[in-house]
């Protein structure tokens, strides 16, 4: 899955930095028909986590009323240097991941 | 003679010939002022374009970066091999097209560019119409234009495709009996129901649309139209579909590529 | 002026013409029935949910219902003691009301998401936060949404 992630590269200490994610997913809400007549499947990206220097710091349960393609915009507080690990999966089995780096002084 | 002295009929053409000029019916006539689509859209639709990472036009864009490095089938050559990186070598191209390719011999989009070079160069099957990599692709060469203003030229050759391209435009078709110019000469600007009708030009695309949930072509957009007026949509490829292209850009010569663009 | 008696008359029908609308407006004041409640009541396992402090952004008219730009935001702190443990979104006219569910935490910093969603028609949207000590407070938009003018089969 293409994705692409935006948070920024370097932060102070408590600072609350603003992270942003966009995935290309069509979020197939199941109610669909295609030219034949049969429904298509559903399959939305159902569960998205985000880990930071491996502690959960944000978790989205998703359903088939969030838009395809899914973005999201959301906060941490900037803690130390290291990664930000996204892990998503969608009804199909299908996962996906990215990561970013950020360093905190 | 002297010089200041005209032939005796010389006074009659310096009359005549402006004359002709602007009263010669067939004149193509291009709207003023020029504006993008991106001009008719709402706060929340232009905010997106504008914004590269929430534009989800740019993971198409992204996934033709992908692309346009990796191997073609059969250990092909990517495009990278013979053009480098894309952001130098495909600067501007998006501009000039439709164009009539020299070897092909005839009128071809960005999207039959792009197929031909990977028939002769890459010798790799074509890629489908409005299959996500054709889509990717495309919208990664011609993003490499942004900004620039669109420039199609007419030339000896392609003359005929676009009278054919203006013809059509010009045409009433389908149920509602209505002809591109109906809506996006005369009315441009004015409501269709809660939208704005737009000057209807091709600058933004490949866009996404939001009601495709889907980065899309201009022929796709085209289609659309006619589905709009209950007309027959011409088949992906048709050379109605390509004549049309040609004479959109032609309207719309000094507008902005805006590839990626981002439409209702 | 007029007798004390006419007085009386004239205001026992003033009295008697006033009831339907007393009546109606009694009936008003219960509202019909919200399509929020059940789904709330199965959130919060039947927890009182209060009003305010959660407010969402999103647009009075969408451009198109595939995709409505939504941002919701909770006031709070967000420190260890007093924080957004979670944020649902529900849809008062999507096929599936329960749309998303956000988990946040002390480090989240600003209880704020922001996304993009499908709305299947005019509608209001509820956002329900949990907080930390285990209260709900909720917030609402209207959305008008309206079929593209030009019909696009694609």
């Amino acid at each position: 899955m293409v994705a692409r992630v935006q948070l920024p590269q370097a932060a102070k200490r408590g600072e609350v930095i603003e992270i942003r994610i966009a995935i290309q997913h069509p979020m197939e809400t199941g109610f669909r028909f295609d030219l034949m007549g049969k429904a298509v499947p559903k399959n939305v990206i159902n569960s998205l986590r985000v880990r930071y220097n491996g502690a959960e710091v944000f978790r989205a349960e998703l359903g088939s009323g969030i838009a395809a393609n899914p973005y999201l915009q959301f906060y941490t507080v900037a803690e130390a240097s290291g990664e930000f690990v996204f892990e998503w999966v969608d009804d199909a089995g299908e996962r996906g991941s990215e990561t970013a780096a950020v360093a905190v002084t | 003679m002297s010089f200041f002295r005209l032939p005796r009929w010389g006074g009659f053409w310096l009359v005549a010939l402006p004359f002709a000029a602007v009263c010669h019916g067939a004149e193509p006539q291009k709207l003023a002022p020029l504006k993008s689509g991106i001009e008719f859209a709402s706060a929340d639709v232009r905010r997106l374009q504008a914004d590269d990472f929430e534009n989800p036009g740019m993971l198409w864009v992204a996934r033709g970066a992908k692309l346009w490095g990796a191997s073609a089938e059969n250990d092909g050559k990517s495009c990278a091999a013979c053009h480098g990186a894309a952001a130098k070598s495909m600067k501007g191209v998006a501009t000039r097209y439709p164009r009539v390719d020299p070897e092909a011999g005839r009128l071809v989009n960005l999207e039959g560019r792009i197929n031909l070079c990977r028939e002769k160069n890459q010798q790799a099957a074509p890629l489908a119409h409005e299959s996500g990599e054709l889509l990717a692709l495309t919208a990664y060469v011609a993003h490499q234009s942004r900004g620039m203003p669109a420039q199609a030229a007419l030339d000896a050759q392609s003359m005929k495709d676009f009278e054919r391209g203006r013809a059509l435009y010009h045409a009433r078709i389908g149920q509602m009996n209505l002809a591109c110019a109906h809506c996006h000469d005369r009315n441009w600007g004015r409501k269709l129901a809660a939208e704005t009708i737009s000057q209807g030009h091709g600058n933004a695309y490949p866009a996404y649309r939001l009601e495709w949930q889907s980065v899309g072509s201009l022929a796709r957009r085209i289609r659309a139209c006619y589905f709009g007026l209950r007309a027959e949509m011409p088949p992906f490829g048709a050379q109605d579909l390509l004549d049309l292209e040609l004479y959109l850009a032609w309207r719309g010569s000094g507008l902005p590529v805006e590839t990626p663009g981002v439409r209702r | 002026m007029g007798t004390p008696a006419r007085r009386r008359f004239i205001s026992a029908l003033a009295g008697i013409a006033a009831a339907p609308v007393l009546l109606a407006r009694a009936a008003r004041a219960q509202g019909p029935a919200d399509p929020f409640a059940p789904l709330v009541r199965k959130l919060t396992g039947g927890a009182a949910v209060t009003p305010g402090r959660v407010t969402i952004d999103t647009p009075r008219l969408a451009d198109n219902g595939h995709s409505v730009p939504l941002k919701i935001s909770v006031t709070s702190p967000m420190t260890a003691a007093d924080h957004v443990r979670s944020i649902t979104l529900l849809s008062g006219r999507n096929p599936r009301p329960l749309m998303a569910t956000f988990h946040l935490g002390p480090k989240a910093g600003r209880a704020q998401v922001a996304t993009r969603v499908r709305l299947n028609g005019t509608q209001r949207v509820l956002a329900v936060a949990q907080l930390s000590d285990g209260s709900y407070w909720s917030g609402s938009a209207e959305v008008e949404v309206t079929e593209s003018a030009c019909l696009d089969a694609g």
